[in-house]
């Protein structure tokens, strides 16, 4: 699906966000610019530490207290969210965007029972507004009929620790669509789980968001997840975008030098042995480097990289990249 | 919040006496973000360096001990008395600074006894986990425990002779078994920790299993602990010579100027009130500073050596 | 890849028969156990590496643990280098523990943060009395090297470190003593996929050189498909299937490894076409407390037949060195 970035609901643009700590201000977003259009499917993809999450709670402002944001805007419907006064933001939350946690275990309330839980979420949405309680059950048993557990009824009256891993993680993506919404932001939903259970969970959370037409931004560190889930993938090094293209178009056709040394360290099922993986480590966010934040780590690197910050340029059809070698060769 | 911007600059190898200094700014830069915790330690810092130097600040020295000057007792506090004097004409002020001194020595004898004892039998049972050892220890422990503490310590100093030596040793006796159980505790959950497991598996021995690798990772609740008992052992203390069981006459302690106080309620209110202050503030001041210790202790996000 | 799997002779560890259950409590007046090893028989030969690939609860962990001497076996026996140690290791030599370490999963958890690099490596150096007192350090600054890690590391806590470098340094303490036989237990799994890479070549590279004998414990079957020379795959506290990586992922047999096969997220096509076609993910592993009869795959089995529901098939060999625990090939 080809989306117009005209037609954009969410879109962040030249973000910052840097958190205050003894030894200074750890430098963490350094200018993200991210869209996702209407019924779009977007990865994005990155390593631990390389501000994927930060990103995203930067999105519904549910950053730590030692987080600012020294420049950058996200607009949600052409609206600042940044610059939204608080009921403005709740509507956003409870209405507009929802987000399905990294922890199933962590993301639910050991105390209270599903149901409860699940009726909060609905009581508090916009289209829980008014309703009875009868109703208000009514969604709820639907919603998780909708993540294909059985017996809802039962589930409804649980507490989390009765559940098993993978249906936690069922009832967490069941909170998330139980009303409408129009983006969902999940965060590696269930990235502790086995391979077995996460594929069941990834191909619920694909056919569901289909199913409604929402968007989706899935947030991974798996570049194989991001294949099978999404439209369109950013990948992100160290607080930068640093490529973007559609999902196909990236696998046939990488180009930024880290995205390559990601491919290539990814184990293949083919065999053929393990690639050497990319030299050094994500640099330190009190002091990054100048330049390109890549540079240290990269083979091209040249004078330019070092000193000048490359910024993400179209290279045809959509794809983006930023590093000047790459620029310069096409 | 007022925090000053510091650029970090790139640490190569940092020589020994460079990183400590970096670790001591760093732990008081955590210690002060809760400016109650200076607070604290201010008061901590002036309690104990006016009982350290108690003969050259106070205005009457020679008041603390055998005392008596029936022309100006009864002094309501004024310029020359700040807190009034007693029934016997001794200056409150100075006798408080120097009931700092027994106050603050029992604090910190009972914490010198008691803290290792109560340390090394939560390290053995913990390392000991469910074993008869483990039993026995804890088990002792918990009827220490079970005995309401203030009972305990009076039922102790009764028997003995009443002097603070033996107010000492009921408050050390009371005072163990509360570090038995956190080190219990935290070296239980410390002893399934995968690097005690290799450490066993690598072959290496009980003492340094107990000394090098659990122990370590104790010691930040200790210390936090020890901190705030410094304040409960003063109350202790100050609650035993209230009923007598202290410090005794003429030696100045602070429960025993409070008891004495009370028969002249309400007319000469400053011999309790004064007192009885010492004893919040003080307590307050080791608490704060308690707190400003467990945040310094406390491992953040975005952290580094 | 060292050596072919065939040409391989001496065993040097050997598994019998092994059972570890874990008693958690009593229902109806019976004692209830976690059957977590159920009846393991393993042989590995000197100079392989073994692929142990499980999802969490197949008891791939535990079956380490039994072996290293952490949980005493409950039935069954351990044979490494013709001695029998099937005792805890609290009763071994150090003869054994010299020979027979362990990397484990959490880098985290498995360094002591309150010592520095220095101090956690001299612990091996002096109990089994490698290096003499002013020995020590240059015998240090050799592991380092060997890991390729700089001498200034020496000083370092490992709080400071990355999570690849502190997996790095677990790989020095255990490879300090010399050992003949290493178990990794997911030694990369809460690593990035670039760093990963590194930490894979890395002990590969030592595994050659020193001559190691590897059980790689993992849940990454496509990270076993390019190191293992032969692959086993465990759940629920039994073995399902075991043979040379080759046949293994050319003709995979069990019906639980095409799923597992077919739920991994691969980058390319290539990987797609080797995927079990048809296999689609369901249920998930049940409590080792309540192991259904029969197979005890049978509840999550496409090819279910009523056998399975009776009788636990035994392990047979559907081919030369291919040996799969299964009615289809009964």
């Amino acid at each position: 699906m080809i989306v117009n970035k005209n037609d954009s609901i969410l879109n962040i643009k030249d973000l910052h966000v840097h958190y205050r700590t003894y030894d200074g201000f750890a430098k963490v977003l350094d200018g993200v610019n991210l869209w996702v259009g209407k019924g779009e499917k977007v990865g994005l993809v990155g390593e631990a530490g390389c501000g994927k999450t930060t990103t995203m709670r930067t999105v519904l402002r549910i950053l730590p207290e030692n987080a600012v944001v020294p420049k950058g805007e996200i607009f949600y419907h052409g609206e600042d969210i940044l610059k939204m006064k608080p009921q403005k933001l709740n509507k956003v939350r409870t209405q507009g965007i929802s987000m399905i946690f990294q922890e199933p275990a962590a993301a639910l309330n050991p105390v209270f029972t599903i149901g409860t839980q699940m009726f909060d979420v609905i009581r508090y949405s916009d289209s829980g507004k008014g309703r009875s309680k009868e109703e208000i059950k009514e969604l709820a048993v639907k919603a998780i009929g909708e993540v294909y557990i059985p017996d809802p009824e039962r589930i409804l009256n649980s507490y989390p620790g009765q559940l098993s891993g993978g249906m936690k993680q069922r009832i967490c993506i069941a909170m998330a669509i139980v009303t409408e919404r129009e983006l969902l932001i999940a965060d590696e939903p269930g990235t502790s789980l086995d391979v077995t259970i996460l594929d069941q969970v990834h191909r619920l959370l694909r056919g569901l968001v289909e199913k409604k037409g929402m968007s989706l931004i899935m947030i991974t560190h798996s570049l194989g997840v991001a294949r099978e889930m999404t439209d369109r993938i950013y990948v992100m090094y160290a607080g930068n975008i640093v490529e973007t293209a559609e999902t196909k178009e990236l696998f046939k056709n990488p180009l930024h030098p880290y995205t390559l040394g990601l491919l290539e360290s990814v184990p293949r099922l083919t065999g053929g042995g393990v690639a050497e993986g990319i030299y050094g480590r994500i640099p330190d966010y009190f002091s990054p480097p100048k330049g390109c934040r890549f540079h240290p780590r990269c083979r091209l690197s040249e004078e330019k990289c070092r000193e000048e910050k490359p910024l993400l340029k179209d290279v045809g059809d959509g794809h983006q990249v930023a590093c000047f070698k790459v620029q310069g060769v096409i | 919040m007022n925090i000053s911007v510091q650029s970090k600059q790139e640490v190569p190898a940092l020589s020994f006496s460079v990183r400590v200094k970096s670790g001591v700014k760093k732990n008081w830069y955590k210690f002060s973000r809760n400016k109650l915790s200076v607070v604290g330690l201010i008061i901590v810092l002036i309690i104990v360096f006016s009982a350290i130097f108690a003969p050259l600040i106070v205005p009457y020295p020679h008041h603390a001990g055998k005392f008596v000057d029936y022309a100006n007792a009864g002094t309501a506090p004024c310029a020359e008395y700040w807190f009034g004097t007693d029934n016997f004409g001794r200056d409150i002020f100075s006798r408080i600074i120097f009931a700092f001194r027994g106050a603050l020595y029992m604090a910190a004898l009972v914490l010198a006894i008691a803290v290792p004892i109560g340390v090394f039998l939560g390290l053995i049972a913990g390392y000991y986990q469910g074993t008869f050892l483990d039993t026995v220890i804890m088990r002792v422990t918990d009827i220490f425990l079970s005995v309401p503490p203030l009972l305990l310590a009076l039922a102790i100093a009764a028997v003995l002779k009443p002097n603070l030596t033996n107010a000492m040793i009921a408050v050390t006796v009371m005072w163990w078994p509360w570090y038995t159980r956190l080190v219990y505790g935290m070296a239980t959950s410390t002893r399934n920790e995968y690097f005690v497991k290799a450490s066993e598996l690598i072959g290496a021995g009980r003492l340094h299993i107990i000394f090098r690798e659990i122990l370590p990772n104790c010691l930040s609740p200790i210390f936090t602990k020890m901190a705030l008992d410094v304040g409960w052992v003063i109350l202790i203390g100050a609650s035993l010579s209230f009923v007598g069981l202290g410090e005794q006459p003429p030696t100045p302690a602070l429960g025993q100027m409070v008891s004495d106080g009370t028969r002249y309620m309400p007319d000469l209110w400053w011999m309790t009130v004064f007192p009885s202050l010492a004893i919040a503030v003080t307590i307050l001041g080791f608490n704060l500073m308690g707190d400003g210790i467990r945040d310094m202790m406390a491992k953040g996000e975005y952290d580094r050596e | 890849m060292s050596g072919d799997a065939l040409t391989l002779t001496e065993t040097i560890l050997e598994v019998q028969n092994l059972k570890t259950y874990f008693s958690v409590g009593k229902a109806e007046g019976k004692p209830l156990f976690v059957k977590a090893v159920d009846g393991v028989s393993l042989k590995v030969k000197r100079g392989e590496i073994m692929g142990l690939v499980g999802e969490s609860g197949s008891g791939k962990s535990t079956l380490a643990y039994t072996v290293m001497g952490m949980y005493p076996p409950t039935e069954g026996k351990i044979i490494f280098q013709g001695q029998d140690i099937s005792m805890p290791s609290a009763k071994r030599s150090l003869s054994i523990k010299k020979d027979l370490q362990i990397v484990f999963q959490d880098p985290g958890s498995s360094l002591n943060s309150r010592q520095n690099v220095r101090q956690i490596l001299e612990l091996p150096l002096r109990v089994h009395k490698i290096a003499s007192k002013n020995g020590l350090e240059e015998k240090i600054v050799q592991l380092l090297k060997m890991v390729e890690l700089p001498p200034n590391y020496m000083h370092k806590s490992p709080a400071s470190m990355g999570g690849g470098e502190r997996q790095m340094i677990s790989i020095a303490r255990a490879l300090a003593t010399d050992p003949q036989f290493v178990i990794l237990d997911e030694p990369t799994s809460a690593l990035d996929v670039s760093i990963q890479a590194k930490i894979i070549n890395m002990l590969l590279k030592l595994q050659e050189e020193k001559g190691l004998t590897y059980l790689f414990i993992t849940h990454d079957l496509s990270l076993m498909r390019n190191i293992a020379t032969r692959v086993a795959i465990m759940y629920l506290g039994k073995i399902c299937e075991t043979a040379p990586t080759e046949d293994f992922f050319q003709a995979p047999l069990h019906p639980y490894t095409r799923m597992l096969l077919s739920s991994i997220p691969v980058v390319s096509e290539e990987e797609e076409e080797l995927k079990p076609k048809k296999v689609v993910s369901t249920g998930e592993i049940p409590s080792p407390v309540n192991v259904p009869p029969g197979c005890s795959f049978h509840l999550r089995c496409p090819e279910k037949r009523e056998v399975c529901m009776e009788v636990d098939p035994e392990m047979v060999e559907a081919e030369p060195g291919h040996f799969v625990r299964c009615h289809l090939y009964g």
